[in-house]
């Protein structure tokens, strides 16, 4: 029955959860279930079933299963996008089950309403699944010790676990392949089923390469259109040129008979052609003659939009009593796109009442439902197959899935497996953006230098959260109360770690036609920014070092921790050459706490950033190398876009359009060293994605700040338009 | 359809397509061979980046029918008998990839870069390789890798590599 489990890690299509549970089912190995969630919960076994129902119907569980083989398999409801879960996890597994990294299988859960939450974002995969992963593993171990003792008769207690072996102290050994069948009949572990203790770790927190690495340098990882799906034509689409732009009338005779053409689909979002290659689709998509109407956001461009943010500030607030002066800040952020290596991309086979769908999605059950409503299935979206595939970045573009609906609305047109590719061109031009804004912060001094008052009001059009935080509530509501999700997620994120005295923060929703998204920290990409370069301009008002001040208000014993580290470690204050300056900034945020020092060169007129010191106290750093790759690629994706990097919005059409324009950073920009440092208050598991952006961005702004004189205000800097 | 001839991997491969096919599209979907990723289209991303004749090129930009009688090599023709090429050995060493999706194209230009320059600066790094971006930003990863991999390529015994 084995042969059901294919060879591969993690194979792209072969590999469907209801064969694996009916060899479970079949050949009743040990199955461990966890429930997911933030607590750490019980974990508990499966009952070794002859019912495939009863096990279909495990509600919302977190699996680690032992093979016969002796192969541990994970199930994740989660989707690896470049952000190192894979190895987190088996490093998770592999600790508490005391066996080998190379022993563990990670695959990605299908699409599922009974896991609770699968989308991945919110920097939450570690910090949901760390327990219940450790949980399941432990309680695996616990009952292949049990079934060794059984077989042995001898007590549990004696036998020790090590790389995929139970042991005994007589030197008896059985391997966990040989006792995974008896482990699914132990009833109660005589062992503990508990977690070790993270002084007991000897893999977890130990820096460890990717276990996809030797996959992805030599091309073997599949990406959604590297699967060999048969029959899947290579498809794209004819896109309008202005933002949600809509298809008046079109003429496809001459695309249609072009070479290697299969067929055109019209949609509501442009005309799809698909043909035998990709090449030949484009060169028919380019032959379409299409009328387009223009988009809703056609009246729009980067003046009005600054505009009607300003406008959106409101007058100014009555200061504190006693307040003497007001420091006034404003700050603009333009709209940025993800700009994700690998483009959106959907193969989907649509038969009948049923579909298929692969694709790299960051919330497949949102997937699953909007295809499902596109093919006029809201109701059955379990006719809905939804395969999350690896994907080349996601930064929370691949929340919304426009080409996993498209695909399958061609699919089911054409009759056939399409393979659905968006041009670099559709990826910067038909996005859903970090939205653009604009920042007032007052700060209210008072007699001897005192902070009585820091208000900020962020203008800033409704971010669309239709997925919610991934449960069936919250999306709901985003897709019917965008303002208030997107209200909300403001209000949950949004905090100032410093004594100001009276701290106010409020959100200006100016809706726009404009399709926005989470980017990478979400709000905090501008707010908290804006703030922690507010906090260097006060500095300078009160004549004020930046760190003394920070480390004088700030409320938090982490963030001061950090700070402190980055001040050490990054020389804070040591001399510098004219034109080169230090800037620092910190943030606490998803249960984590980071500081960022920066020092930048201006001398040429162009900033350039010579190295980043990075302290982060994630808590316990499950793969410190994972924590490192991650906090490095934020300071990239932070320096990008303070410096050259953002959108700019002509009547109501992104003029960027590719990599040659929107100038995300090359290599020539890379400082010569961007260090992290890990600071462990505790054994909590932060959130990582997200924390390594905002504080990158505003010590950079910091140390341009202070090697120019000047504080930036608008983003990205060396925009001269900005 | 003439039929264009090239070596691709070490093998002959001979395929029948329009001469102005992009040859990054007659690897991909006619050929199967998917290690060079599209990013563009239209060489700014180096996502194709792959060999010809021993030099980097854009399997985007170059019609098959120029390929025809040359040797072509992608990321899935880099590691031979004997084991993975340096530079790969390098990636994984520094754990340089994230996503994965550019590293196929940041491999094959930083191969072609040490075999014009065994024993690269960073600025001859910054210079070969500001043309592939990396959207995870492993930039300062993937310059340790090249010195590492320059180290291992003038340690290594035996033939010159490529």
């Amino acid at each position: 029955m084995a042969d059901l489990l294919p060879e591969d890690a993690a194979p792209p299509s072969g590999f469907d959860r209801r064969k694996f549970l009916t060899w479970l089912v079949a050949s009743p190995t040990l199955m461990v279930a966890a429930r997911c969630g933030l607590d750490l919960p019980s974990a508990q076994a499966a009952e070794p079933t002859t019912d495939p129902a009863a096990l279909e119907e495990t509600p919302l569980n977190l699996y680690v299963a032992v093979r016969t083989d002796g192969r541990v398999v994970a199930t994740l409801p989660r989707t690896e996008m470049g952000q190192g879960i894979t190895t987190a996890v088996t490093m998770l597994v592999a600790e508490e089950l005391d066996t080998g990294l190379d022993a563990v299988d990670v695959c990605t859960a299908d699409a599922d309403p009974r896991w609770l939450i699968q989308l991945t974002g919110l920097s939450s995969t570690m910090r949901y699944l760390a327990g219940p992963l450790r949980a399941a593993a432990a309680e695996a171990r616990a009952r292949l010790v049990t079934a060794a003792a059984h077989r042995w008769r001898v007590l549990a207690l004696t036998l020790t676990t090590t790389q995929g072996e139970v042991r005994a102290p007589d030197g008896r050994r059985l391997g966990y392949g040989e006792l995974a069948e008896d482990a699914a009949h132990v009833l109660l572990p005589e062992v503990s089923p508990l977690p070790k203790s993270p002084g007991e770790y000897t893999v977890v927190g130990q820096p460890t390469g990717r276990v996809d690495a030797r996959d992805i340098v030599t091309g073997a990882v599949r990406f959604t259109l590297d699967l060999d799906i048969p029959g899947a034509m290579p498809t794209v689409v004819a896109r309008p040129p202005t933002l949600r732009g809509t298809v008046l009338s079109f003429n496809a005779s001459t695309a249609r008979a072009m070479p290697g053409v299969v067929g055109v689909v019209q949609l509501s979002s442009g005309v799809a052609v698909a043909a035998r290659t990709f090449a030949q689709a484009f060169a028919a998509r380019d032959a379409l003659q299409v009328t387009w109407a223009p988009g809703p956001a056609s009246h729009l461009s980067d003046a009005d939009i600054r505009t009607r943010l300003r406008d959106a500030i409101g007058p100014r607030p009555l200061p504190p009593l006693l307040t003497t002066r007001v420091v006034e800040g404003r700050f603009d952020f333009p709209y940025l796109a993800h700009a994700p290596m690998e483009t959106q991309s959907c193969v989907a086979r649509v038969t009948g009442d049923v579909a298929e769908v692969w694709s790299g999605v960051q919330d497949p059950k949102f997937a699953r439902n909007q295809v499902a409503a596109a093919l006029g299935w809201a109701l059955t979206p379990q006719r809905v197959t939804v395969h999350p595939i690896r994907a080349g970045g996601g930064f929370g573009r691949r929340f919304f899935t426009e080409a996993a609906v498209e695909a399958a609305l061609i699919s089911r047109s054409l009759g056939q497996p399409v393979k659905l590719m968006w041009s670099r061109n559709d990826e910067m031009r038909h996005g859903h953006y970090r939205p653009a804004s604009h920042h007032r912060i007052l700060a209210s001094l008072g007699p001897g230098g005192s902070i009585l008052g820091w208000q900020h009001r962020a203008a800033i059009p409704t971010v669309e959260f239709p997925h919610g935080f991934g449960d069936l509530l919250t999306s709901l509501a985003g897709q019917v109360l965008p303002e208030v999700t997107s209200a909300l997620f403001f209000t949950l994120t949004q905090h100032v770690p410093y004594q100001f005295g009276w701290v106010a923060q409020e959100l200006a929703e100016v809706p726009l036609p404009i399709p926005t998204a989470s980017f990478r920290s979400v709000f905090t990409s501008q707010v908290g920014v804006a703030n922690e370069i507010f906090v260097d301009q006060l500095a300078r008002e009160l004549q004020r070092d930046p760190v003394e001040l920070r480390r004088s208000r700030l409320t938090s014993r982490r963030l001061k921790a950090v700070l402190d580290r980055v001040v050490l470690e990054g020389a804070w204050g040591r001399t510098l050459p004219p034109g080169v300056a230090q800037g620092v900034a910190v943030l606490e945020e998803w249960d984590s706490a980071i500081a960022h020092l920066v020092e930048v060169d201006v001398t040429s007129g162009t900033p350039r950033v010579l190295r980043v010191i990075i302290a982060a106290d994630v808590g316990l750093p499950i793969n410190p190398k994972g924590v490192e790759a991650q906090l490095q690629g934020a300071a990239m994706d932070a320096m990008s876009t303070t410096l050259s990097a953002g959108l700019h919005i002509d009547a109501g059409a992104v003029r960027e359009g590719s990599f040659a324009d929107y100038r995300w950073l090359r290599m020539k920009h890379a400082p010569a060293s961007i260090q992290v440092h890990l600071v462990r208050s505790d054994n909590r598991v932060g959130g990582v994605g997200e924390l390594g952006y905002p504080s990158a961005a505003a010590a950079l702004a910091n140390a341009i700040a202070r090697a120019t004189g000047t504080m930036p205000t608008r983003f990205p800097i060396l925009d001269e338009g900005a | 359809m003439p039929a264009h001839q090239f070596i691709l991997n070490g093998q002959p491969v001979s395929v029948e397509s329009p001469s102005d096919l992009p040859l990054l599209w007659v690897l991909r979907d006619v050929l199967g061979v998917t290690g060079p990723k599209y990013g563009c289209g239209v060489g700014v991303c180096g996502a194709c980046t792959s060999h010809l004749d021993g030099e980097a090129f854009r399997p985007c930009l170059h019609p098959v029918g120029e390929v025809a009688g040359h040797e072509v090599k992608t990321i899935e023709g880099l590691a031979d008998a004997a084991g993975l090429h340096p530079v790969q050995q390098a990636w994984i060493a520094e754990d340089v990839a994230q996503c994965g999706f550019c590293q196929p194209g940041q491999i094959m230009a930083a191969v072609a870069l040490l075999r014009r320059n065994p024993q690269p600066s960073d600025a001859d790094i910054d210079a070969a390789m500001s043309d592939n971006v990396c959207r995870c930003g492993t930039y300062v990863r993937i310059r340790s890798a090249i010195h590492r991999a320059a180290l291992l390529l003038r340690s290594a015994a035996g033939p010159q590599r490529r």
